[in-house]
């Protein structure tokens, strides 16, 4: 089990209703219908990966968050999920608004593209990092919109959204990102995940 | 051929009422002690109750046979899946082909219209018959997919799950003008005599033929159409100038209508096209498609194809949004093929193993978590 999904899951209040933008394959949901017993729906782009969550009796929908999330009502979930996809999307700013417009919390986890290696990267290869998170080369990446702890943080301030809690994740390691300690944590941090309430 | 008898009046959308007629139906698998392995199948336009293994009237594959039987999508080894003739249909049911007693010819045009809500009423009867209390699923694509929806909004507790296949929850202009130049071919054969042909012989079968040439052009796609026969010649190594049929194309779809007469009866075709012309779910329900579910508690999972152009993925994505608006379990794919609206009755190899692995594996969940 993925690290990050275990941090999502502990976010998570038993019996919720949770929607997973962009739910991939579902482990996630599988994850969260086992342990926390929610009522799960998903959203995915890729028919593959659709099919795979039907053949496991997910109820997950094809489609696009760009253009998808409407069809959802306002508050309509207890929880909306979003790990690791808010960078590939054309507008990030308009999803993120969307998903805290369907749910009453938003987990969103970003890949820090502010972690030692990413900057160390650019700094002495001058090349565009590719890292474990981020195995893409410039030319074929799906990731539009990359940012780092730090962004996303203020991001979220000027747009006057609530950030309820920020945790880290290295390696295995997980910790919490405060205010005092986030340009620390911006630095070695693999994957930011954050609480966000309208 | 199997069916049972509706003893008790049907009140139709009409505003007639039926009783005490046939309703003819197949099983195939078995039926559990617990009752709660059962799949309602509802046929197509021009189906009938024989969806699997061979069809005893035309000898030939029955219309699902690649989805219903042993270890396939939907595993008659585990299921119990029963299908029954749609009433207005000619294979058994009651329909205009039917006998009246009084004067011993076919019904025909006296027989009242019927629309895809009469339909499901009377299927509805089979529970009662079988002693289910509850459907593990009703499934079924095409005019299959708006009886799914109907039979749901109906009978909110009476199904589990529910697959509406390359379907609609309001017919479109564009089908009700295809279905409209089929039912004109078969009224302008001059033995169609108003409907009241003897049904023995001269019956309107040129005009039924072409209704049935022109329709399954729109069960294909254009791709599929080129790739299968491109400008390919009939038998002949160039054009001979006249009006036989030199294209494949031609030659095919003349054979599709030339079978297609052998089994159909020309008045069901009216009558049954006629009802998927009058099926509009949403304004059944003042305009909110959603409130047609609302009672409901059913798994749906509605599927379409990218080259269905008859029924197209906005039309199966309207149901989903609707679903979505009530917070319904809902799963969606757009199956890829070249294959037309004709996918869900064909070999698609993703389209069959996914309702397979979803129907298994969502029994399975149900009894496990004892919803």
């Amino acid at each position: 089990m993925k690290e990050e999904f275990k941090v999502i899951s502990e976010l998570i209040n038993e019996k919720s209703r949770v929607l997973d933008v962009g739910c991939g394959d579902g482990i996630l949901m599988e994850y969260l219908l086992k342990n926390k017993v929610v009522d799960a729906r998903g959203l995915e782009i890729s028919k593959e990966k659709v099919k795979k969550c039907l053949s496991n009796g997910l109820a997950v929908v094809e489609g696009n968050a760009e253009h998808d999330l409407k069809q959802f009502p306002d508050l309509s979930f207890d929880y909306v999920i979003l790990s690791q996809t808010l960078q590939a999307f054309m507008s990030p700013e308009n999803v993120i608004k969307d998903l805290l417009r369907v749910g009453k919390k938003v987990i969103v986890t970003i890949p820090n593209f502010g972690h030692w290696k990413v900057r160390l990267d650019l700094l002495f290869k001058g090349e565009m990092p590719i890292t474990k998170n981020l195995p893409y080369e410039w030319y074929n990446t799906p990731n539009l919109h990359m940012c780092t702890i730090q962004d996303f943080y203020n991001f979220c301030h000027n747009k006057g959204i609530n950030i309820f809690k920020t945790i880290s994740l290295n390696g295995q390691k997980t910790s919490k990102i405060t205010s005092s300690n986030l340009k620390f944590k911006n630095l070695i941090s693999e994957l930011g995940i954050f609480l966000l309430e309208k | 051929m199997k069916s049972i008898t509706i003893k008790q009046p049907l009140k139709l959308d009409c505003g007639k009422e039926i009783s005490n007629f046939p309703l003819a139906y197949e099983t195939y698998g078995n039926l559990n002690e617990k009752k709660d392995n059962a799949i309602l199948v509802f046929h197509a336009l021009t189906g009938d109750q024989f969806a699997s293994g061979i069809n005893p009237v035309t000898n030939k594959e029955g219309w699902w046979n690649y989805a219903v039987g042993p270890g396939k999508a939907f595993d008659t080894d585990k299921f119990f899946v029963i299908c029954a003739n749609v009433i207005g249909g000619c294979m058994g049911s009651y329909g205009p082909g039917t006998i009246d007693p009084s004067t011993n010819k076919p019904i025909g045009t006296n027989f009242p219209v019927i629309t895809i809500n009469d339909m499901v009423n009377a299927q509805y009867n089979l529970l009662d018959h079988f002693k289910i209390e509850k459907l593990f699923a009703v499934a079924g694509g095409s005019m299959g997919g708006m009886q799914v929806l109907q039979f749901v909004s109906n009978f909110p507790n009476k199904a589990k799950v529910a697959l509406p296949i390359a379907c609609t929850a309001s017919h479109s202009a564009q089908n009700i003008a295809f279905n409209e130049l089929g039912r004109q071919a078969i009224m302008s054969d001059i033995n169609w005599k108003d409907g009241l042909y003897d049904g023995q012989t001269n019956n309107p079968d040129k005009g039924l033929a072409v209704a049935r040439m022109a329709a399954h052009i729109t069960y294909l796609s254009k791709k599929g159409l080129q790739e299968k026969f491109g400008r390919n010649l009939q038998e002949r190594s160039d054009l001979k100038f006249g009006f036989d049929a030199d294209f494949q194309i031609e030659s095919y779809l003349r054979y599709q209508g030339s079978v297609f007469v052998d089994r159909f009866d020309a008045n069901s075709y009216l009558y049954i096209t006629r009802a998927m012309d009058y099926f509009d779910l949403t304004k059944q329900y003042g305009g909110n498609l959603s409130k047609a579910f609302k009672e409901s508690k059913t798994k749906f999972f509605i599927i379409s194809f990218t080259s269905d152009w008859l029924y197209p993925t906005s039309e199966n994505k309207d149901i989903v949004i609707a679903l979505n608006a009530i917070g319904a379990d809902v799963g969606f794919v757009e199956i890829k093929t070249d294959k037309g609206h004709d996918s869900f009755l064909l070999d698609v190899p993703d389209f069959l193993s996914t309702i397979k692995n979803y129907l298994n594996t969502t029994y399975l969940n149900i009894n496990e978590r004892r919803i």
